[in-house]
């Protein structure tokens, strides 16, 4: 090989042979399992972990309403539909009366037999109020005349027994005076139930709001129980929160909450925790809680999904370190502290965590000390490390 | 005394590094595809290392979760903490699935794990751990996704808070862990048309929608709506406990199948990636038999080029054992430049290829040694041929 400048062979070959040298030094011990491991480190310190809890849930209706016959029957009319606003008391459907307005005039005319039932009977007691005051008149006059002797005692007995018959019959007059009253009551009673039955066919409207189903239509028959209309108060709509048990402490009733709506996501709305339920999911191993608008927003529709975070009252002056650098070893956690140049795995307690990933530490850790955040594999005892700023997350 | 090898090289040095060179590259393919054979038992074994598990409980009869699927209700795992020795025990999911970010798919494996158990990704390389206990998402940053960015897992937006590395699946696909009950629904819940096609199913039925039991419908529609399977149960055993133990009474008295660490490592790589791996190893092998071939014919034709020195060195009443010296070092030399050419290369182009290439020391100390046996055999080809040399060439020509 012919070269253009002059320099002893051995130097060229002795210089390629050292870089190759040097190259694969460098490429055994900076790459592959050879090389130590690129971690980055930060210090404890103290700050605030700005703790919150957070679930998902549907907004639903505090005060929905199914509105149906108590008795099975065919739907005769439904007067409003979907969406419409109706107010309290309002005629919203009516079912087929069938036989009730027949049974309704049916009440009617016994009620009206029964009254001139009583008419009869109050003529009756007239009557035998004037028998028995005639009777007694009688009787009085014919006891004097017995006492002079002017009649016979058999005629002043018979007078007598005239008049005590005259009183029985004025107590049986009135008697069935009381009865027929009596059962001028139970007919009226009876005309009422019937109108009242009538009524209770007619579908009405319990409180102001608005149809959210018309689940049958005129014709159809529904059954006890089954709804011919759904309504829904507009303004008691509030959302009801699935939260993770393992995640929900803190969690009680007042605590404010920031609703995004999944038709809205980019815009959080103010609320609070309304109530949380006594009873939490055991399948799903969830809580449940109702969080309530401060305003309710326009346009909100129920069944709607919806991410709630609910604020705690943030812990200040704790130990922080990123929830990163926890590390889990059989079922103990803690993290990799480096202090003098040597990596050591330290169990920690930990208390409070933020959404953001900052986690407080109540044992095992100090203010100042050195923990490993990230590294490009897993920490052993023995792990050789090499801290960087970042570490590529290139690939 | 002076080095007849060394001055032959340095006669015509160029030529022999090139050929060094040329050498190294064909060594460096050899490397590369035993790092790609590496790889894959590594994608495989990080699988089982990453979730942190001793015991893997699946469906009765299967091979799951990773090499068969499988499906279990995910309330077992409470009766399976109730066992003697079990430490921990954790619902886990996966499903292999194209995850969505903007216009562009990467194919992922999608995890569901729970918080500070078994088959949570054990260290990130940035951003944080998952703090909500929904849509939030951890990443591999093979699935070249960022902290902060929005990705799409069926119907619901995940957003990436965390990155790791070396959270593969068997076949090499970047993970993405996600909370438990998100991925519960991920796997379960179809789009929107097929839920509404199958409620309309569902109402057609006349046994299920019945005039005289208002609620049915409705009731039977949400059961069918909601999933309350996993694909298996991590569990990792309490100290100085034996997993066989553990394993053999899951299997005994919960109608589950369990896998130790060591029965999974076979499953894994003895079944699952076994084909691959065959493939990749049959290939390995013919490639170290070309690349031995190909190091004989050069050694022996560089011999060959040097007759007439050697027919001279004959003449002047060198020893043949001087002769042999020469050509072996030669070789020897050769192969080492070989060696260390292949390394670099290997080494510098491993990162490149889409799939996990490990590079072991081991196997390196095993290439070297193949190197130089290959060498010496080549070598005595070439020795042979120059022993048989008649000093005559050397003037007659």
């Amino acid at each position: 090989m012919k070269l253009s400048f002059s320099l002893p062979r051995q130097v060229w070959f002795a210089a390629v042979g050292a870089v190759l040298l040097i190259a694969f030094g460098w490429l055994a011990t900076t790459s592959g399992p050879l090389a130590p491991i690129k971690v980055t480190v930060t210090r404890v310190a103290k700050g605030e972990v700005a703790t919150a809890l957070s679930g998902i849930g549907t907004v639903d209706a505090r005060r929905a309403y199914l509105i149906g016959p108590t008795a099975a029957g065919r739907v005769r009319s439904v007067l409003v539909d979907v969406g419409d606003s109706v107010k309290a008391g309002q005629l919203l459907a009516e079912m087929d009366p069938v036989d009730l307005d027949k049974r309704v005039a049916s009440a009617v005319a016994a009620a009206l037999r029964g009254r001139s039932a009583v008419t009869t009977a109050e003529a009756q007691v007239q009557d035998a109020k004037s028998r028995q005051a005639l009777a007694a008149s009688e009787a009085r006059r014919y006891v004097d005349l017995g006492k002079k002797n002017f009649v016979s005692q058999s005629v002043v007995d018979t007078k007598l027994q005239q008049q005590q018959s005259a009183d029985a019959q004025l107590a049986a007059a009135e008697s069935t005076l009381v009865s027929a009253r009596q059962d001028l009551a139970r007919l009226e009673a009876d005309r009422a139930g019937a109108q009242q039955q009538r009524g209770n066919i007619r579908l009405r409207a319990p409180v102001d709001g608005v149809v959210t189903a018309r689940d049958a239509e005129p014709g159809s028959t529904v059954i006890a129980g089954q709804s011919v209309l759904k309504l829904q108060e507009p303004g008691s709509l509030w959302v009801t929160v699935r939260l993770d048990q393992g995640r929900s402490a803190g969690l009680r009733a007042g605590l404010p909450a920031e609703i995004t709506l999944r038709s809205n996501p980019g815009k959080a709305r103010a609320g609070k925790v309304a109530r949380v339920e006594p009873i939490s999911d055991s399948v799903t191993e969830e809580r449940i809680a109702q969080v309530a608008f401060d305003t309710l927003p326009p346009g909100v529709t129920s069944n709607e999904m919806a991410d709630v975070t609910l604020h705690l009252p943030g812990v200040s002056d704790a130990l922080i370190v990123p929830n990163a650098s926890l590390h889990y070893r059989g079922a103990e956690v803690g993290v990799w502290l480096r202090a003098d140049g040597k990596l050591r795995f330290v169990p920690v307690k930990t208390g409070a965590t933020g959404l953001d990933g900052k986690v407080q530490i109540v044992e095992g850790l100090k203010a100042g000390d050195e923990v490993v955040v990230y590294s490009e594999r897993e920490l052993k005892d023995d792990s050789r490390i090499k801290v960087v700023d970042a570490l590529g997350t290139a690939k | 005394m002076i080095s007849l090898a060394g001055r032959d090289i340095l006669h015509s040095w160029g030529k022999f590094v090139l050929t060094g060179l040329g050498l190294g590259l064909l060594i460096g393919v050899t490397f590369t595809m035993a790092g790609v054979y590496r790889g894959m038992v590594d994608d495989a074994r990080v699988l089982l290392n990453n979730s942190g598990a001793d015991l893997w409980v699946v469906q009765k009869d299967t091979l799951g979760p990773y090499a068969e699927s499988s499906s279990i209700p995910d309330d077992v795992y409470r009766g399976i903490l109730g066992l003697p020795g079990v430490a921990q025990a954790a619902n886990v999911t996966y499903l292999t699935m194209q995850v969505r970010k903007g216009k562009t798919d990467v194919r992922a494996m999608v995890v569901g794990f729970e918080p500070g158990q078994p088959g949570e990704p054990g260290y990130l390389v940035a951003g944080r751990r998952i703090t909500r206990g929904h849509y939030e998402a951890v990443a591999d940053v093979m699935s070249h996704f960022s902290v902060g960015d929005r990705i799409r897992i069926r119907r619901h937006e995940y957003t990436v808070v965390g990155l790791t590395r070396r959270m593969v699946s068997s076949g090499g696909d970047p993970m993405v862990f996600i909370p438990l009950k998100d991925a519960q629904e991920a796997q379960f819940l179809k789009d929107n048309d097929a839920i509404v096609n199958s409620r309309a199913r569902t109402a057609a039925n006349p046994a299920l929608n019945r005039p005289g039991v208002p609620g049915l419908l409705e009731a039977i529609v949400a059961s069918q709506t909601s999933n309350h399977n996993v694909n298996a149960v991590l569990v990792r055993v309490a100290e100085g406990r034996s997993a066989e133990r553990v394993a053999r009474d899951i299997r005994r008295w919960k109608h589950l199948q369990a896998y130790t660490r060591a029965q999974m490592e076979d499953i894994l790589i003895a079944k699952l990636i076994a084909t691959a791996a065959k493939q990749i190893g049959m290939f390995l092998a013919i490639l170290t038999v070309v690349s031995a071939a190909i190091v004989a014919f050069i050694i022996y034709t560089m011999t060959l080029g040097k007759i007439r020195e050697i027919a001279v060195l004959k003449l002047i009443g060198a020893r043949d054992r001087t002769i042999a010296g020469m050509i072996l070092q030669q070789a020897l030399g050769l192969g080492v430049i070989g060696f260390v050419v292949g390394k670099i290369a290997a080494t510098v182009w491993g990162p490149a290829f889409p799939k996990y290439v490990l590079l072991l020391p081991e196997d390196a100390a095993r290439g070297f040694v193949i190197v130089m046996l290959v060498c010496v055999l080549a070598s005595t080809l070439a020795i042979r041929a120059a022993l048989k040399i008649d000093p005559a060439t050397a003037i007659g020509g």
